[in-house]
């Protein structure tokens, strides 16, 4: 589409199901994801890519769903918290933030699951202050961050010590 | 907030995107990684009315290294640079800049070309450009330029870019033997605006300074690199004694403004130590 436009039509993978819409271009993914699929799970907070509350998955990479517009997702694959949550991939994550009591609120948690997941990816065995770094774009407003590091380190720990 | 209503294009080629950008002048902007522009379309600081969306043209992207140069197209994303052996291996000063880039999240969507066309003088790639000498390539309607980063910056969110142009690579010179750096950035909290910012570059062949490129960041309206630093440096032992008298040359070099947090006087101060504690930890330096 070389032509400017002001709604689009975008086809992409959500949680694995393809999903087609007619959306203005100015609407961003966190609010496509809660509005139009009703995938509420994505949480909309700061809108400038502060406080992390909106993060997903896009093609395999955790993002800021409020600075992206659902137009750019046009043939991606979008992950929400909904879907690892089904697919029982963060299962371990979830046990361990209640065992730890890691959220408080709750609002900031779904955008720290999908932070979480990605850096035991990208870091299996993180040390605390690297778990501190990775998750310093993610705000937990009820100050719970020391619960928070304790859940996604005993999850380091058990997958470290399950996979020997 | 949300942002403004705008119209969007998708263009698929370098061809197209200059196209859409000669036709619609100063109503549009490039939206590359967007994690810059998105916030000020947020804030309604920036309300471009046409939205001329990148992403989609591969050629933009990707980072090849030459016998003289590594080339990174513009729409790199950081993340890219940071998981990359060569970037780690030829510019090792860019390697050190990235984890001081936002967030994980951030850096998977943002770009070298964003953050250098936009011109943020707390931001990490610009000072590293200007400290490594690196060129940008822009491509306009009637064909390419070179420019300088030099030249390239020219003050508070303004660059060299004229309308209808696009920055679509910058050319980093391969750093010569002898040749080291450092990267230092204070923050208030990991990730965030920097507080001051240094980039360095220049060579420590011999046990003596020379050719040291100082570019301090979030002190003045753009990257800033240290003149009278650098004459200080210059052919005197690498050693703490000649950073300790080097370093008072800084008051001629930078006049920061205070901002939220710190005084004039109290960033100037820190840039200073940190000038120090990143040079003095400088391969080479006694």
């Amino acid at each position: 589409m070389s032509a400017a436009a002001e709604t689009i039509d975008i086809s992409l993978t959500v949680n694995g199901e393809r999903v087609e819409r007619s959306v203005p271009v100015r609407l961003n993914l966190a609010d496509f994801l809660r509005n139009e699929l009703e995938l509420t799970g994505t949480h909309v907070g700061c809108e400038h890519g502060v406080c992390g509350a909106c993060t997903v998955r896009v093609d395999g990479e955790i993002v800021r769903g409020c600075l992206m517009f659902a137009a750019q997702a046009d043939g991606c694959t979008v992950d929400t918290v909904e879907g690892l949550s089904d697919s029982r991939e963060i299962e371990e994550l979830q046990s361990a933030f209640v065992l730890t009591n890691a959220l408080q609120c709750g609002f900031c948690t779904p955008g720290v699951l999908m932070a979480a997941q990605a850096l035991l990816r990208d870091l299996p065995n993180p040390s605390r202050e690297q778990i501190r770094e990775y998750l310093s774009g993610n705000y937990c407003r009820c100050t719970g961050y020391q619960a928070i590091v304790d859940a996604i380190e005993a999850v380091a720990k058990a997958r470290a010590s399950s996979s020997k | 907030m949300k942002a403004p209503r705008f119209a969007y294009a998708r263009p698929a080629s370098v061809a197209e995107a200059i196209a859409l950008l000669d036709k619609h002048r100063d109503d549009a902007r490039v939206l590359a990684g967007g994690q810059s522009l998105v916030p000020m379309m947020n804030f309604r600081v920036a309300a471009p009315k046409v939205l001329v969306d990148i992403n989609r043209i591969a050629a933009l992207a990707g980072i090849k290294v030459t016998k003289t140069h590594v080339r990174i197209g513009a729409l790199t994303r950081h993340v890219d640079l940071e998981r990359s052996a060569d970037i780690a291996r030829h510019l090792p000063l860019v390697a050190a800049a990235m984890p001081h880039i936002a967030h994980p999240a951030i850096r998977n969507r943002g770009t070298l070309g964003g953050s250098c066309a936009l011109g943020d003088p707390a931001a990490e790639l610009p000072a590293c450009a200007l400290a490594l000498r690196a060129t940008f390539v822009v491509a306009g309607k009637k064909g390419e330029r070179r420019i300088a980063a030099e030249d390239f910056f020219r003050g508070l969110y303004a660059t060299a870019l004229k309308g209808g142009e696009l920055l679509i690579a910058a050319e980093f010179p391969l750093p010569k033997p002898g040749y080291v750096s450092g990267f230092g950035e204070l923050a208030r909290r990991h990730g965030d605006y920097a507080i001051t910012g240094i980039a360095v570059h220049g060579s420590t062949r011999g046990g003596k300074f020379s050719d040291m490129r100082a570019v301090f960041f979030g002190v003045g309206d753009r990257p800033l690199l240290a003149a009278h630093l650098a004459r200080a440096l210059e052919g005197q032992p690498a050693n703490a004694k000649t950073i300790e008298g080097a370093l008072p040359k800084l008051d001629a070099d930078l006049a920061p403004r205070a901002d939220l947090y710190s005084s004039a006087a109290t960033k100037l101060h820190l840039a200073k130590v940190q000038a120090g504690r990143v040079l003095s930890r400088l391969d080479g330096v006694e």
